[in-house]
């Protein structure tokens, strides 16, 4: 399957996308066992990036305010709040009686997960796949960026991404979403999130190395009793070939709002194409046997 | 779980979600745009195939007509396909790649080869002028016709829209039968009865092409099937089913009797295939907003990849 750029394993996607001398390809590892819901990335990420405000509301939703990524939110905190269902194991690290009565705010039975979430950064990016303009880009760390004196709001990538990051922005038309900071890896600088977490929840680096730090985490989660600890989006033969961001959740992804088995939409593109290939065929066909079919029964008739 | 005070721990266990927001995002298109481009862009395209079809046995005003309304048709949907974008005057940037990942750059370069072609079919057709040209250009337009009206389908499937996505194998021959039974639709209204007997046949076969091909897509959904039948988009398809009968019925059995009785049953014919792509469209952006329909055809993949491991 070498030779196949739509989906599957691929170890390089920088320098398939014709960067030679590509640096290692960096992502982000998001723990969110760690994550405190501070939010401190969510404002370094607009503040950074100049990102306009999009609305300021109360979801009602624990205390996520902001809903989810898109357009002008490229970091998004999900807050999980709720009773533990039957079935998951409770995270010792917010055992109710280990501490003194009365000094806990959760409730026994209760969970909070947060989880600062972002954009894949995927292998194979259904979103720059389906750009008619080549707005979508990979770049040199192996990241896909939207060139926004391209884009002409055409809107194809919204629907295309298997995760709903990328959106257009309704006031200006055009699709924007997380760059990974991409003038501050140029700088050499890591982005604006990860610098900001005070946890080290948002850890970025090359990717190679974030692998291997998030099996040993996860590996000590599992000793310490946290069997439902689990990475999302490490394997470079999911769906989307591997994230380049790249999570440590607590439950199942789709709790958080990921969808629990993405696919990059281009992987059944060839066979898109064969079978509208073929439908053009037979609605060929169907018009010839249409002007076909008079002829012959005017033939019969005069016979 | 949109309230977790209501939902047992139970009935949370496969159905999770977060505060029920959809997974993936919608597309923003605007159905009269986007949805009404699915639809002009079939009927221009296979317009142009049944007007070459007219043009060779001789059935001149048929054909007169039909590359009129292929060059009316493809005129329109440019322009809502421009209208649609966020920044319109940004257009030209659509051929600024020829990029075959791209349904909508290989659609942009369809369009700027068959508008021209339909363009000088109808021209010629129109003025007289110009007869081995205008034949020419018949052929082209009639060539990349059937691409035309298949390839929105593509455009459409090429996502993560459940709805779409989940039938990307039948999506096109249902496009394609649509576009058919909407280009017999106006050869009935726009041509004379003594020249509409191939427009009868296609309407019928269109009609039953149709009918298999979404029975086809709704069976591969499975459970997201529920958005072609439920909602906004079920009222469509049902009429779209309606339309299309009652046309195909009255084609067949008065259409070469009355010019009146034609021009109903290719009124009805249009306006089914018309309902066909807004269905569509509108499930699509039904199967997109509820995360169930993300993560429950997701889910059973995992599952029978785990079953198919052990």
């Amino acid at each position: 399957m070498t030779d196949n750029l739509f989906s599957g394993p691929e170890h390089d996607p920088a320098r398939d996308a014709g960067h030679e001398n590509a640096p290692p390809r960096v992502g982000f590892f998001t723990d969110t066992s760690v994550c405190i819901g501070c939010k401190a990335c969510e404002v370094a990420c607009k503040e950074w990036n100049a990102i306009p405000e999009d609305g300021l509301t109360l979801t009602g939703m624990s205390y996520d305010n902001t809903g989810g990524l898109g357009a002008s939110t490229w970091r998004h905190v999900a807050f999980v709040e709720q009773p533990v269902p039957s079935g998951r194991t409770t995270l010792p690290l917010v055992e109710p009686d280990a501490a003194g009565a009365g000094s806990r705010a959760e409730a026994p039975g209760m969970r909070w997960l947060m989880s600062s979430d972002v954009c894949k950064h995927c292998t194979h990016a259904a979103c720059l796949d389906v750009c008619p303009t080549g707005s979508l880009f990979r770049t040199e760390f192996g990241t896909v960026v939207v060139q926004e004196d391209i884009c002409n709001g055409c809107g194809v990538c919204v629907p295309a991404c298997p995760y709903g990051v990328i959106e257009q922005r309704p006031t200006d038309g055009r699709a924007f979403k997380c760059t990974m900071c991409y003038d501050r890896l140029g700088a050499g600088q890591e982005p604006a999130c990860a610098k900001a977490c005070p946890t080290e929840s948002i850890q970025f680096g090359p990717l190679d190395e974030l692998r291997e730090r998030a099996a040993l985490r996860v590996e000590q989660l599992h000793e310490a009793g946290v069997t439902d600890a689990r990475l999302y989006g490490h394997e470079p033969d999911n769906g989307v070939g591997g994230d380049g961001a790249f999570f440590l959740l607590l439950d199942e992804p789709e709790v958080y709002g990921l969808p629990p088995d993405p696919v990059v939409t281009t992987r059944d593109l060839p066979a898109m194409w064969r079978h509208a290939g073929t439908a053009a065929l037979s609605l060929a066909g169907t018009a010839a046997l249409s002007f076909a079919l008079p002829a012959l029964a005017r033939r019969k008739g005069r016979r | 779980m949109t309230s977790h005070t209501s939902s047992t721990p139970a009935a949370v266990a496969r159905s999770d979600s977060y505060y029920g927001r959809p997974v993936i995002k919608a597309p923003s298109w605007s159905a009269r745009d986007i949805a009404g481009y699915f639809f002009l862009g079939g009927l221009a395209g296979a317009g142009s195939v049944l007007a070459a079809g007219a043009h060779l046995t001789g059935r001149t005003a048929t054909a007169t007509a039909l590359k009129v309304s292929s060059l009316t048709a493809v005129g329109l949907s440019a322009a809502a396909l421009v209208h649609d974008l966020g920044r319109p005057s940004r257009f030209p940037n659509m051929l600024r790649v020829f990029k075959p990942t791209s349904p909508m750059s290989m659609g942009s370069w369809l369009l700027s080869a068959y508008g021209p072609a339909a363009g000088a079919a109808a021209l010629t057709a129109v003025t007289g002028r110009l007869p081995k040209a205008g034949a020419a250009a018949t052929a082209a337009a009639a060539l990349l016709g059937p691409v035309l009206a298949t390839y929105t389908a593509v455009l459409a499937a090429d996502t993560a829209v459940p709805a779409w996505h989940g039938a990307h194998r039948e999506l096109p021959y249902l496009f394609g039968a649509s576009a058919t039974g909407a280009a017999a639709g106006m050869a009935l209204v726009a041509g004379p009865v003594h020249e509409n007997a191939p427009a009868r046949y296609a309407a019928a076969l269109a009609a039953v092409a149709d009918g298999a091909a979404l029975r086809a897509a709704e069976r591969r959904l499975g459970t997201v099937a529920v958005t072609y039948r439920e909602g906004r988009a079920g009222r469509l398809m049902r009429a779209a089913r309606a339309l299309t009968a009652a046309g195909t019925v009255g084609a067949l059995l008065l259409g070469h009797r009355s010019r009146i009785a034609a021009a109903g049953a290719g009124l009805a014919l249009l306006a089914g295939s018309a309902c066909t792509r807004f269905g569509v469209f509108a499930a699509g952006i039904a199967s997109a907003q509820d995360p169930a329909h993300t993560v429950g055809p997701q889910r059973e993949a995992v599952e029978r990849r785990t079953t198919r491991s052990q």
